[in-house]
């Protein structure tokens, strides 16, 4: 199957109880492309997903998959392929039945459907579990089933509900990994919901973060990482998050209520200088220390910087690097480069 | 420590729900005289009320009626109430707060009450004395409640797996048939015996829409095996204990499906 494109203009979501779950946006995920949405929860990506996927009607706006109009289509006839977070998989059937089952109710012949399922089930080195139940699976068996019966469809596009979010953070590397080669394989177009901005950065062509309904920014990972569009984007990609400080702390000459932002490893950390700290706490890491100041100017928010190695005095004074600095104007939105 | 006290608690328990019924056995096959002096152990036995029970008073007749009406009756309610609750548990729609509220309050009724209203209509009806005289008015309290115990069934299921389905191509019949059905198989199984043992023990509608033998259920026919004289309590016994065995199979047929059905459900790691 060709992938599709899947492209929503206007688009929005308000229940019946009134609460805004989507504001009017517009969206278009390219045809092979591998779209991230991400955002905290209550965001409105879950519903933005299931949208897409005809679980849900929008309020307004047109949703057009392949260049075709499926606004008001229901879900069996967009023919998406979905995983869920719960992976939802039929637990009186068995793995097999799971794997067949969309196939079965299109009504594909039981030769094809027998193929594509042993194919799949290759692919996916799940072949030895053909004949169990979903309860006799462990979860990270469960995750590749229910990625199993989506691309056993070979659907238009794939739409993932936090497939990764259930599993061991060790497990959940790797199957990361395994899902970034399977879209390089599949060359389909994937559309990942996730909360974990991680994932978000490691997985995807583009990265649409999300807040209260709205997509604050659409870009390629690193992109999105070296010029955040607003304090908000800043401060949810990149781990441990960028540093806001009042603009003025700096000497910097910018309009009142003005932010800096600047991240934990561009601070850096020196004997001698003109702006002092108090060292409060030091968490080793591993490869670095995450060093938790406070700057000894009044009112200061804390500081987090990380270094190589852990300061020896209490006191230490900091540098910020100009060209590292992230200037927003009093509005969160970004400014030119101070 | 707990455990022990947990085995005499449900020893106890057993023992006070099985006595009645282990005496009612013991005194159906105890010659007549000694039926209330029913020994602990029996001493003599005899089938001779069981005997009295399908040679003169044939009463194959009562359990046929009552076999043909409480299945009739189950037939008819679960899947009408089995469609009607799923929409009640899954559809977004207006006033569904109200419907089942409704739909509780009609089975409140105090039977007695409506017992007269409904005797007119069946006759006006020339419905009187006959099978569909009996299941339809069953129906009218059986459904709600069936309805009500499968809304909260369908209610915990998890949505996820229609909506995969329903992805996965299926329409929502569809999915309702191949996904819901078969994971609602424990819950339907429980409204199934409920419906089908309200209808077997029912009493004042067969008693009230019933004109003769040949349609009485079995507890019209027990209760009229009194006459003016006596009260032959031995067949009256036996006949009872006979009227336990379909819902004694029953039980216990269902309820292996009823458990494996209850652990088999599980989707999440």
């Amino acid at each position: 199957m060709q992938p599709a494109g899947v492209q929503l203009e206007g688009v929005s979501k308000t229940y019946p109880n009134g609460h805004v779950a989507v504001r009017p946006l517009d969206l278009t995920a390219t045809p092979g492309e591998f779209l991230v949405l991400v955002g905290p929860s209550g965001c409105g990506k879950s519903t933005l997903l299931r949208l897409i996927a005809g679980l849900e009607t929008p309020s307004s706006g047109r949703i057009a998959i392949g260049g075709v109009d499926m606004t008001t289509s229901p879900a069996q006839e967009r023919d998406l392929a979905m995983v869920f977070q719960s992976y939802a998989l039929y637990p009186h059937m068995t793995v097999r039945d799971n794997l067949a089952y969309g196939l079965k109710v299109r009504g594909v012949n039981r030769g094809v459907t027998k193929e594509r399922v042993a194919r799949v089930a290759d692919v996916l080195g799940i072949t030895t579990l053909l004949d169990r139940r979903p309860a006799q699976l462990s979860g990270g068996e469960r995750q590749r089933v229910a990625l199993g019966r989506a691309m056993v469809r070979e659907p238009k596009a794939f739409l993932f509900d936090e497939p990764l979010s259930n599993l061991d953070p060790s497990l959940r590397a790797h199957a990361r990994a395994e899902l970034r080669q399977l879209h390089q394989r599949l060359g389909a177009t994937m559309i990942h919901v996730t909360h974990d901005q991680e994932e978000a950065m490691t997985l995807s062509g583009r990265i649409a973060v999300m807040r209260d309904g709205r997509i604050e920014q659409i870009a390629a990972p690193l992109e999105i990482y070296n010029a955040p569009v607003n304090t908000f984007v800043a401060q949810f990609i990149g781990a441990p998050a960028m540093n806001l400080l009042p603009a003025p702390l700096l000497g910097l000459n910018a309009p009142d209520g003005s932010v800096v932002g600047i991240r934990p490893h561009d601070v850096l950390l020196e004997s001698s200088g003109t702006i002092e700290a108090a060292v409060e706490m030091v968490e080793p890491r591993g490869h670095d220390y995450l060093v938790h100041l406070r700057l000894a100017a009044s009112n200061a928010p804390p500081l987090v910087a990380s270094a190589p190695l852990p300061p020896i005095e209490r006191r230490v004074f900091v540098q910020f690097p100009r060209e590292r600095l992230h200037l927003f104007a009093p509005d969160g939105r970004r400014a030119p480069d101070p | 420590m707990t455990r022990t006290a947990g085995f005499i608690a449900g020893g106890l328990l057993l023992a006070a729900l099985l006595i009645p019924i282990y005496r009612m056995v013991v005194a159906s096959i105890t010659p007549d005289p000694s039926v209330f002096a029913v020994p602990l152990v029996p001493t003599a036995f005899s089938f001779e009320h069981y005997r009295a029970l399908f040679d003169e008073r044939d009463f194959l007749v009562p359990i046929r009626n009552s076999l043909i009406v409480a299945a009739a009756t189950t037939a008819l309610a679960i899947p009408v109430a089995a469609a009607c609750a799923y929409a009640l548990a899954r559809l977004r729609m207006r006033g569904r707060g109200l419907i089942l509220s409704m739909i509780l309050a009609v089975s409140m009724f105090p039977q007695i009450s409506i017992v007269g209203p409904l005797y007119l209509m069946l006759r006006e009806l020339h419905l009187l004395n006959t099978y569909p005289g009996l299941v339809l008015p069953y129906l009218t309290f059986s459904t709600p409640l069936a309805v009500w115990l499968l809304t909260a069934f369908f209610r915990q299921l998890p949505r996820d797996l229609e909506e995969a389905a329903m992805v996965d191509g299926a329409s929502r019949l569809r999915a309702a048939w191949d996904v819901v059905l078969p994971l609602a198989a424990p819950g339907i199984a429980s409204a199934a015996i409920l419906t089908f043992l309200y209808s077997w023990n029912e009493f004042l509608f067969a008693l009230s829409f019933t004109l003769g033998p040949e349609r009485y259920t079995v507890p019209v026919s027990i209760m009229l095996f009194r006459s003016r004289y006596q009260i032959p309590w031995g067949e009256v016994l036996a006949a009872t204990v006979v009227a336990s065995m379909p819902v004694v199979i029953l039980v216990l047929t269902c309820q292996r499906r009823i458990v494996a059905g209850l652990s088999a459900g599980a989707s999440k790691g």
